[in-house]
């Protein structure tokens, strides 16, 4: 009500919420789109796999893994607190204009790459709550049946500490999803920068609407399948505790 | 068909206005707004706020800013540069003085946000077209321009003389620009063009050789070519398209300052002054070969 008797509405509505532009932007959006879904799909392979590694390396007892730890925690530090669109830009046209032999221009690939390094960052803290909510007790059940600390990590803690933090993990996910619309800055043509060609071309920001559209309809169904996974588990860890 | 009645319709529109635009200058007490600085709707009585983005390129805008300028690489508030020159000749003939303007900055994305405008106009190579007209109002033609491409020497592009011949190739373009729907629209390349936020952005990409050829108005390729991108050329320009394309400056929709700022571009026009801007700023610009 607020909004819409406001004095500027009309004009508000006419650039945001005009259906025309909308269907005539729709399919080139939507054809941007899949670039965005294929950016998070690899990123997030990659993504699951370093974090692991780096929580498992953060995780490491003793002198011998100081260098070790200290490394995977500078490294956290350093990519959870750069702004991920400097972390692009740095890499997106530094890298190759280093104009080394092998190293790939693709916008796409280093984009690719910014994401998982911050991501990467932002995950193995997940992974890490979830490996230290593993009570100590589990391991030291695991220890004495002669299982080694690698063996330990590897089929006691690390299921139990994954299954606890998929929501969390999902959650980071639905993130990596929103900030793939960051590689646009390099110039690849992804679902928000379409938006901003189509906007810009008309002066209509309905373009973006169309955009937003998009990430919803793919991040509110993994909403509800996190919900529904946090939901199964908690049945089940009821019917075991009858 | 539905392009051809959509610009029927907005001429039908430019028509009604310009019928209704004469009585509201008598209005004012005069058949010209020269001198009435107090019948004018500006954002600060007495004053020009005119828009642009920053960092403010040659040579569209001149002049080394001072340390403590907020303006990089140029400084619009000198005079110098074609724009530049150009808002201070249109601000001089309706009767301010060099310091009544003042610059905002105004990012291209700015220039056309809904709602109450922080400048009179915004004047920042924005081409003119039937829907952007629909959402702003646009000045006459202050210059008439032509795309051209640039490309690094000594690269398989460089040696292409057609617009066919510039298909293959990964082409791109600043956004907001017509530059990339000349693109899409006429050369049609086979692979998706690059679109870049700011013109640096694009340089660098050049510079890396992420993309084979940047498409810019004739006039930026030359700053890029002779300042940006050392090893850069400039490939050729393209043709004329029918009707032309022209710059002009931007104004909130239905400012009726516009009428005003019409009235001292026609009068520039006329006593050749434009013209003599263009040279001073822009000489260089005729000489590259048309790609056709």
């Amino acid at each position: 009500m607020l909004v819409t008797s406001a004095p500027g509405w009309p004009e508000v509505k006419s650039t945001f919420f005009d259906w025309d532009y909308f269907w005539d932007s729709m399919p080139e959006i939507f054809y941007a789109f899949k670039l965005n879904v294929k950016i998070f799909c690899i990123a997030e392979v990659f993504i699951l796999a370093f974090a692991l590694l780096l929580a498992v390396l953060r995780s490491l007892r003793g002198p011998v893994f100081f260098p070790v730890r200290a490394l995977a925690i500078v490294y956290t530090d350093f990519f959870r607190g750069v702004p991920t669109i400097l972390v692009i830009a740095v890499l997106g046209f530094g890298a190759p204009a280093l104009q080394l032999r092998g190293v790939p221009t693709s916008v796409v690939f280093w984009g690719i790459v910014a994401l998982v390094l911050v991501y990467t960052a932002y995950v193995s803290e997940v992974y890490r709550a979830g490996i230290e909510s593993v009570h100590p007790s589990q391991e030291a059940a695991a220890r004495s049946l002669a299982l080694s600390h690698g063996q330990t990590l590897l089929y006691v803690i690390i299921p139990q500490a994954v299954r606890r933090v998929i929501p969390p993990l999902l959650n980071d996910f639905i993130g990596l999803q929103k900030d793939t619309a960051l590689v646009g800055f390099l110039g690849a043509v992804e679902a928000f920068n379409q938006s901003q060609i189509d906007a810009s071309a008309t002066f209509n920001y309905t373009p973006f609407l169309a955009a937003a559209l998009l990430f919803v309809a793919i991040t509110i169904p993994l909403a509800r399948f996190t919900d529904w996974l946090v939901a199964r588990d908690r049945r089940r860890q009821l019917a075991a505790a009858r | 068909m539905g392009l051809t009645l959509l610009l029927a319709l907005v001429v039908a529109g430019a028509a009604t206005v310009g019928r209704t635009s004469p009585p509201r200058a008598t209005a004012a007490g005069a058949a010209t707004c020269k001198g009435a600085l107090d019948t004018l709707n500006l954002v600060n009585a007495g004053r020009l706020t005119i828009g642009t983005d920053n960092p403010a390129y040659p040579p569209w805008f001149g002049g080394t800013p001072a340390k403590s300028s907020k303006w990089k690489v140029s400084d619009p508030t000198s005079g110098k540069g074609f724009e530049s020159a150009v808002a201070y000749a249109v601000a001089r003939w309706i009767g301010f003085h060099g310091n009544d303007v003042d610059w905002v900055y105004t990012p291209f994305n700015r220039a056309f946000a809904p709602g109450k405008k922080a400048f009179d106009f915004d004047i920042n190579q924005i081409s003119y077209s039937p829907a952007r007209a629909k959402v702003v109002t646009f000045s006459s033609s202050y210059y008439d321009v032509n795309q051209s491409i640039v490309v690094n020497k000594g690269t398989p592009i460089a040696s292409v003389h057609s617009i066919a011949g510039l298909r293959k190739y990964k082409l791109a373009a600043q956004l907001g620009t017509t530059s990339y729907q000349y693109i899409v629209n006429r050369i049609k390349p086979s692979s998706k063009p690059s679109v870049f936020p700011k013109n640096d952005a694009a340089v660098q990409a050049l510079k890396n050789k992420q993309i084979d050829g940047l498409v810019v108005d004739l006039p930026t390729a030359f700053y890029v070519t002779a300042v940006q991108v050392p090893n850069g050329k400039i490939l050729g320009q393209f043709p004329t398209q029918s009707g032309g394309e022209h710059f002009g400056m931007v104004f909130q929709k239905g400012n009726s300052l516009v009428n005003c700022v019409n009235q001292a571009l026609a009068s520039l026009k006329k006593t050749g002054q434009l013209k003599r801007i263009q040279q001073k700023w822009l000489a260089k610009v005729a000489g590259a070969p048309v790609l056709r």
